[in-house]
């Protein structure tokens, strides 16, 4: 006898009162596969929890970016973020679509050269760069983005008597109308700070000024602040150029560009209110060329797009762990995933689909990580099918932050797997294991030998 | 423990408590269940038709049941006798 298919017994009341005039749609549609690759089968290979990228989608969303501004400006430059992912086989599909590198610390900067960037194909930012940084970025002809006085007078010492002119930016930090204001990196642009910087630069006569940098905040949801942006420092280069009739090379005008997830709180989906590549080219390009620059004297647009690029991208495959009743009636899903991988789900609530067909009935259910800690929530309040346990999810939507920004903490780190333009998986990074952390420890002698009375 | 007598049950899913006014709904699995408590099934008898029944294993079953059973008498859609409330 063919028994009949089980699936949990659920019970729900039935709540009369004001609904949600979005009216967001449930989010249980199964997920099976993914480029063409079942999800069963790649937890199975590489284990749960897994992190899985796509090639296709990485490269179709440089694609679209890099057409949308393009299309608008001649001259475009894009440098992938690499704190966003800075996984090697991810920045060198970045690199073979013709981006360059942007770098925030040493570590960066070396893994850059380790993926055979050239010297003057990285833009090295961030405020935290060591005296053997600078010499290494000055030596390889690197992009330097001056984010601070006690950077700049640095750099003048290392060069002093020398022969090497570095290729140095300003990062300019200006009001343009959102909060907060990124005014700790770089030299603000209205009280004159930047001019002061400039000035320095200029009549040192030991350095490069080619280019300006700005970076106006994160998950930008208004493309008009860009434009103001780029306004700002077009009217900079400009000035700059008729002081010291020294061309600026280059207006680099970061990152920042929201992906499509969702942020906490928020009552529209994130696919909804997150701007589109072209609304961002929109911005900026009409600010740059409405600036008064002559045909000869357009600058390079530099992008440092990294979330809006590779959050689509990846996904994290997930098990239950177990179901429970919480003491207010509401059902709670153990994952074996939680914040210690999963870093972005204190901010975004992320979509997550079952990895198996259920009915058409859900129920309002909390899903929690497995760490022992009670601030690891994956997701406050969804509406799920009945899971049980050894089940699959697919959490969308997770390609940027989670795997740089993620912690060893309780658990090992899970393997990382691409998939290919051919839908061949590929393991991109190995699931860590004991000796990933045992290795790095050094136990002193005299605790080495000890009996536990 | 007991099905309350006077709740409405629809072939849906759909559960009516005339006394509080309150509705529910419920899935198909979950339905079977709550019909067989209204016939006065134990929850041994109701275990024993859907391992019979379905492609469900043992400690699975008794686990949802018993979740299942607690949901309803959260939702006061069951009443105990004297002997169980001692």
């Amino acid at each position: 006898m063919i028994k009949a298919q089980y699936e949990r017994p659920i019970i729900q009341r039935l709540n009369v009162g004001l609904m949600n005039k979005y009216g967001t749609k449930t989010e249980f549609n199964p997920v099976t596969h993914i480029d063409g690759n079942a999800v069963k089968e790649l937890m199975e290979t590489y284990g749960s929890p897994l992190f899985v990228l796509s090639e296709k989608t990485i490269r179709q969303t440089y694609k679209d970016a890099t057409r949308a501004f393009k299309t608008r400006y001649p001259k475009v430059q894009f440098a992938w973020s690499y704190k966003t992912n800075y996984i090697n086989a991810v920045c060198n599909v970045f690199h073979q679509e013709g981006s360059w590198a942007e770098v925030v610390s040493g570590f960066e900067y070396l893994k850059a050269l380790h993926n055979n960037v050239p010297g003057d194909k990285i833009i090295f930012n961030g405020p935290d760069k060591k005296e053997v940084d600078l010499k290494l970025a000055i030596e390889h002809g690197s992009l330097i983005h001056i984010d601070h006085l006690d950077e700049l007078y640095m750099i003048k010492e290392l060069v002093a008597g020398g022969t090497k002119r570095p290729r140095v930016a300003i990062r300019v930090n200006m009001d343009t109308g959102i909060y907060p204001m990124w005014d700790r990196f770089g030299f603000n642009y209205e009280d004159g700070q930047a001019w002061d910087a400039i000035n320095k630069i200029m009549l040192s006569g030991q350095m490069d000024l080619v280019g300006l940098h700005c970076h106006i905040g994160t998950f930008m949801l208004t493309p008009n602040a860009y434009g103001v942006a780029a306004s700002k420092l077009s009217q900079l280069a400009l000035s700059v150029m008729k002081k010291f009739k020294k061309k600026i090379e280059y207006i680099d005008l970061g990152g920042g560009f929201a992906s499509k997830n969702t942020l906490k709180g928020s009552y529209i989906q994130g696919i909804d209110v997150s701007p589109t590549f072209d609304q961002y080219a929109e911005a900026i390009s009409t600010s740059i060329l409405n600036a008064g620059f002559t045909e000869d004297s357009l600058p390079l647009l530099i992008l440092e797009s990294g979330r809006a690029l590779i959050d689509e991208a990846g996904y994290l495959l997930g098990s239950v762990i177990s179901n429970k009743r919480l003491s207010d009636g509401r059902r709670a899903t153990i994952l074996d995933f939680g914040v210690n991988i999963l870093f972005t789900s204190f901010w975004y609530d992320h979509k997550i689909s079952p990895a198996q067909h259920f009915g058409q009935y859900s129920e309002d259910t909390v899903l929690y990580g497995p760490l022992c800690m009670n601030i690891d929530v994956v997701r406050e309040h969804i509406s799920f099918p009945p899971l049980k346990k050894d089940d699959q999810v697919v959490v969308h939507t997770v390609g940027a932050y989670n795997m740089t920004q993620w912690m060893q903490f309780i658990a090992m780190r899970p393997a990382v797997i691409m998939i290919d333009m051919d839908e061949k998986p590929h393991l991109i990074r190995k699931r860590e294991t004991i000796n990933s952390i045992q290795d790095e420890e050094v136990m002193p002698l005299y605790l080495e030998k000890f009996k536990i009375s | 423990m007991k099905f309350k007598k006077n709740i409405a049950l629809s072939d849906s899913g759909f559960i009516f408590d005339p006394t509080t006014g309150d509705s529910f709904n419920t899935n198909p699995v979950g339905l079977e269940i709550v019909q067989m408590l209204k016939q006065d099934n134990t929850p041994q008898e109701i275990s024993a038709y859907f391992l019979k029944n379905y492609a469900v294993d043992e400690s699975t079953f008794e686990k949802d049941l018993y979740d299942f059973i607690n949901m309803l008498s959260k939702f006061k859609l069951t009443e105990h006798n004297e002997k169980e409330k001692n």
